[in-house]
C-alpha cells in the first residue's frame, strides 16, 4: 500500500482510498476522491507541505494529510 | 418608482468573483459588517433596466456550503435564513472555466435549496487559448438553469447576465442533483417530519454549526434524532457520500457538454512556479518584495507624510490667525485640525500597503508564500496562512486580526490573533520616528544609518516577539482540534486595476471613517482636558505667576512670562493633575508627567502619543515651533538635562514595541475569539512585558 506521501515529485497515481475519518471535508470537495488522478508537482523542503494536482485542482497539504491518501502509481 | 431586488455573488475563491462584482457595481459600492460580527460585507447596486435594480451582495468565496472557517458560514448563514433582510431574490455562481468541475459542486447544492440561481462562467476569453469548448444550450438543460459566459478582464457578458438577473423570475427552482438519493430513508423522514421545509435546508442546519433565524437548530437535531439517530461520524460519512455523489454527476454532465484539449494547458504556471516556489530563489524572491514595499511604505511615502503634516501645521496657523479670538477658535486650531491631520497623515501609507497586498493576493503569488512559509509557521504553532495576517499587521493589526478568519484550525488562528499586536503596525511609526530623531544620532556607519537601523531593528524585536510568543502559546495550549491545511493554488494572473483600486479606496475608507472617529474625539478630549482646569489656580494663572514674579522681583521678557504663564496653567489643568497623579509609575522608566499623559491617552491609539505631546506643548508654548524641536528642548524635571535622551528614548521605543497600545484591536479580538478572556489576557501580559523590559533599559542606559 502506497500513499501520496511516498510519491515522488513528478509522479502520477490514482486515488484508491482515503480514510474518512481524519480526511478534511474540504479536501473531497476539491475532488479529492476514489478514482481521481493526483500528481505531485512540488514537494517542499522537509517533504511538507507537498504541492498536488488532483483532479486538474492544484493544492498545497500537509504530509500528514497525505499519508492518509492510498494510491496506485500509474506506470508511464 | 423603481424597484430593488437581492441578488447574491457565491462562488469559489479565486474565480474572480470580486471582478464580476466591481464590473456590475462600479464604484457604487460600500463596505460594511455584517450584523454582530465583523467579516467585511460587501455590497453595491446595479441599474437593471429603467425600472429594476438589482442589490448586489458579495458573498466571501466559498468551495461549498459545508462551512469550515468563519467566512463561510456567512455565505450557508445567508443562504438559510428567509427572514434576513438581505436573503437572495436570485444568486449568481461565478466560476471559473477552468475548474468548472469543481465549481459546480457548490452550484448544485445551492440549487438543492430551491434558490433560482444563474451560472456565471468567468474567464470565458481563454476558453480558446486552453482548448477548452462548451455546450451551453445542453449544459444549462442538465443544469436547470441559464448560463452567462462572461469575462470579468475583458468586460464581456455583462449585457447577457443582466438581463438573466432581470428574468430571474423565469429560472427553474428545481434541484438539479438531489443529496437525498444518498440516504432516502433518511431523508424521507426527515421530509415527514418536518413536510414544509427544504429537506436540503434542514440536512445543512443539522450538519452545520450554523445559527440563524427562526430555525432553531437544536429543536431540528432533537426531532430528526428521535426518528432515526445518527451519530457524528455517521453524518460525516453522509456527506463525503453527498459530495461523492454531486461530482458523480457533475463528471456525467461535463462528459457529454465539455470538450478539454489537454494539451494546451500548463506552460506560465509551471515555469512562474518553478521560479517562485524555488527552495532557495523562492525565499529570496519573497525577501527582496518585502523589502520592495517597507522600502515604499517607509521611505518614499515620508514625502507626501511630510507634506501633509506641513499643510495641516499651516492650516492650523492660519485658522488661528483668521478666526475671532476665542475658545471656539481655539478648539478648532488646537483640537479639531490637528486630530484631522492626524489621521490623515496614514493615508499614505495604509494605501501604499494595501495597494501591495492586493497586488499579491490577485496575482496569485500570495498562495505560494503561504506554501513556503508553511513549515517554518508550523513549528511556532502557526499555519502559512498566518503569514497573510502578520504580514498586515506591519499596516494595521485590526484588518489583520479580520484576515485570519480563514484560517480553519481554531487553535492556530487564536493564536495567530493573539501575537499580531506585537507585528510593528504602522500606528508606532510616529511613535519611532519622531523619538528616533530625537536619541539616535543621524550618522553613518559603513554606509548603514544609525537611525534606519534602529527602525528595522524595532520590526525585528516585534515580529521576534510575534513568533516567540506563539511558540510559548503552541506549548502551553492544549486542543483536541486536528490540524489540517488545504490551500488552493491559483492560476496566475495579472491584477486587474480596477479591483486594486477599489481595495485601496474600501480600506483607506474604513480606516478614516473607523478607526479615524476615535482619534479625532480622543484629540478633542484631550484639548478639553487641557484647556480647562478644575480649580481657582488655573483660571487665576496669570495674576498669580505676575504676583509671583513681582515678589521675587524676576525681570522677564514679556515672551518669557507667557511661557511661564501656560506652563503653569497646563501644571494645574485636569490633564496636568492627571499627569502628576501617574507620574510615580512612569518615572522608574525614565517619563515625565507629560509623557506620561501621552502614554496613558495613546492608550486608546499609539499614534495618539505624538498627538498628545503637540496639544500639550502647543497649549504650554504658542511659539510656533515645530513639535520635534519643542521636544528636544524639554528638561528633565527630576535630574535636570535633556528629557528625550538615549535612555528614556530607548525605554518608550521599547515600551511602544510591546504594549499593547490599541483599544480598537481588543474590541476586535473580543469580537472574534467571543470571549473578553483573551483580550485581556493580551492587555495584561503585553503591557506588563512592555513595563518591565522598559524599566530594565532605562535602568541600565540612565
Amino acid at each position: 500500500m502506497m500513499s501520496i506521501a511516498d510519491l515522488k515529485s513528478g509522479q502520477k497515481a490514482t486515488i484508491t482510498d482515503i480514510s474518512s475519518e481524519t480526511i478534511p471535508l474540504k479536501l473531497l470537495e476539491m475532488g479529492c476522491l476514489p478514482g481521481n488522478a493526483v500528481e505531485v508537482i512540488k514537494i517542499a523542503k522537509i517533504k511538507d507541505p507537498l504541492y498536488l494536482n488532483i483532479n486538474d485542482t492544484f493544492l498545497a497539504i500537509r504530509l500528514e494529510t497525505a499519508r492518509d491518501i492510498l494510491v496506485k502509481l500509474i506506470e508511464e | 418608482m423603481m424597484r430593488q431586488i437581492n441578488v447574491a455573488l457565491v462562488g469559489n475563491p479565486n474565480t474572480g468573483k470580486t471582478s464580476v462584482f466591481n464590473n456590475l457595481t462600479g464604484l457604487n459600492q460600500k463596505v460594511g459588517n455584517y450584523p454582530g460580527i465583523t467579516v467585511e460585507k460587501k455590497e453595491g447596486v446595479a441599474k437593471l433596466n429603467r425600472v429594476l435594480k438589482a442589490h448586489i451582495i458579495d458573498l466571501p468565496g466559498t468551495y461549498s456550503l459545508n462551512a469550515s472557517s468563519l467566512d463561510e458560514n456567512i455565505v450557508i448563514e445567508l443562504l438559510l435564513n428567509k427572514n434576513d433582510k438581505d436573503y437572495p431574490d436570485v444568486v449568481v455562481v461565478v466560476s471559473d472555466v477552468e475548474n468548472l468541475k469543481r465549481n459546480l459542486l457548490l452550484f448544485t447544492q445551492i440549487k438543492d435549496l430551491g434558490i433560482p440561481t444563474i451560472l456565471a462562467i468567468n474567464m470565458a476569453d481563454r476558453m480558446e487559448r486552453k482548448g477548452i469548448s462548451l455546450d451551453v444550450p445542453k449544459l444549462e438543460k442538465q443544469l436547470k438553469t441559464k448560463i452567462a459566459l462572461i469575462s470579468a478582464r475583458k468586460k464581456t457578458g455583462f449585457d447577457k447576465l443582466k438581463t438573466l438577473i432581470t428574468n430571474y423570475k423565469q429560472l427553474s427552482t428545481e434541484a438539479c442533483c438531489n443529496a437525498s438519493r444518498v440516504d432516502t430513508e433518511y431523508f424521507g423522514n426527515l421530509k415527514k417530519t418536518f413536510p414544509n421545509q427544504n429537506t436540503y435546508k434542514l440536512w445543512l442546519v443539522i450538519t452545520q454549526d450554523v445559527n440563524f433565524g427562526n430555525l432553531d437548530r437544536n429543536q431540528i437535531k432533537n426531532k430528526a434524532k428521535s426518528f432515526e439517530p445518527k451519530s457524528d461520524s455517521e453524518l460525516k460519512r453522509l456527506q463525503q457520500k453527498e459530495i461523492i455523489a454531486r461530482y458523480t454527476f457533475i463528471n456525467d454532465t461535463l462528459k457529454s457538454t465539455m470538450t478539454k484539449d489537454i494539451n494546451m494547458a500548463k506552460g506560465l504556471r509551471a515555469s512562474l512556479d518553478r521560479l517562485l516556489m524555488h527552495r532557495i530563489w523562492g525565499y529570496l524572491i519573497f525577501a527582496v518584495i518585502l523589502l520592495l514595499i517597507f522600502q515604499v511604505i517607509y521611505d518614499w511615502v515620508a514625502y507626501p507624510m511630510d507634506f501633509i503634516d506641513e499643510s495641516f501645521a499651516h492650516f492650523s496657523e492660519w485658522t488661528r490667525n483668521t478666526l475671532p479670538e476665542g475658545q471656539f477658535t481655539k478648539l478648532i486650531a488646537e483640537g479639531i485640525i490637528p486630530g484631522i491631520g492626524g489621521i490623515v497623515i496614514f493615508i499614505p501609507q495604509i494605501a501604499f500597503l494595501f495597494f501591495f497586498i492586493s497586488i499579491l493576493e490577485e496575482s496569485g503569488y500570495m498562495s505560494r508564500v503561504v506554501f513556503l512559509t508553511d513549515k517554518i509557521m508550523k513549528k511556532f504553532g502557526l499555519s502559512g496562512k498566518s503569514i497573510v495576517p502578520l504580514v498586515s499587521g506591519t499596516a494595521c493589526a485590526i484588518p489583520a486580526v479580520m484576515a485570519s478568519r480563514n484560517i480553519e484550525n481554531w487553535k492556530e488562528r487564536l493564536i495567530t490573533i493573539l501575537v499580531i499586536p506585537f507585528t510593528t503596525c504602522s500606528a508606532r511609526l510616529p511613535v519611532y520616528l519622531i523619538i528616533i530623531a530625537l536619541v539616535i544620532p543621524d550618522k553613518s556607519f559603513l554606509g548603514v544609518n544609525y537611525q534606519g537601523l534602529v527602525l528595522l531593528l524595532l520590526y525585528f524585536i516585534g515580529f521576534g516577539m510575534a513568533v516567540f510568543s506563539a511558540w510559548l502559546l503552541h506549548k502551553v495550549m492544549k486542543t483536541s482540534h486536528k490540524t489540517y491545511f488545504v490551500v488552493e493554488m491559483p492560476n496566475y494572473k495579472m491584477p486587474i486595476a480596477k479591483n486594486v483600486l477599489i481595495t485601496v479606496l474600501d480600506k483607506t475608507k474604513s480606516f478614516v471613517f473607523g478607526a479615524g472617529k476615535i482619534i479625532l474625539a480622543i484629540s478633542i478630549i484631550l484639548w478639553v482636558l487641557a484647556s480647562y482646569g478644575p480649580n481657582e489656580k488655573f483660571k487665576n494663572a496669570e495674576n498669580i505667576v505676575k504676583t509671583e514674579v513681582k515678589t521675587e522681583n524676576l525681570v522677564l521678557t514679556p515672551e518669557e512670562l507667557d511661557t511661564k504663564i501656560s506652563s503653569y496653567k497646563l501644571r494645574h489643568s485636569y490633564i496636568g493633575y492627571m499627569g502628576k497623579g501617574i507620574e510615580p509609575v512612569v518615572q522608574p522608566l525614565g517619563y515625565d508627567w507629560k509623557i506620561g499623559i501621552a502614554v496613558i491617552s495613546s492608550f486608546a491609539r499609539r499614534e495618539v502619543f505624538v498627538g498628545t505631546l503637540a496639544t500639550i506643548y502647543s497649549v504650554g508654548n504658542e511659539n510656533e515651533e515645530t513639535i520635534k524641536k519643542r521636544m528636544s528642548k524639554e528638561v528633565n524635571p527630576v535630574f535636570g538635562g535633556k528629557l528625550f535622551n538615549l535612555a528614556s528614548g530607548i525605554s518608550l521605543l521599547l515600551f511602544y514595541a510591546f504594549a499593547m497600545q490599541c483599544m480598537s484591536t481588543l474590541a476586535v479580538v473580543r469580537r472574534e475569539t467571543n470571549t473578553w478572556k483573551w483580550p485581556i489576557l493580551q492587555l495584561v501580559f503585553m503591557t506588563s512585558f512592555a513595563y518591565i523590559v522598559s524599566l530594565i533599559a532605562y535602568q541600565i542606559l540612565k
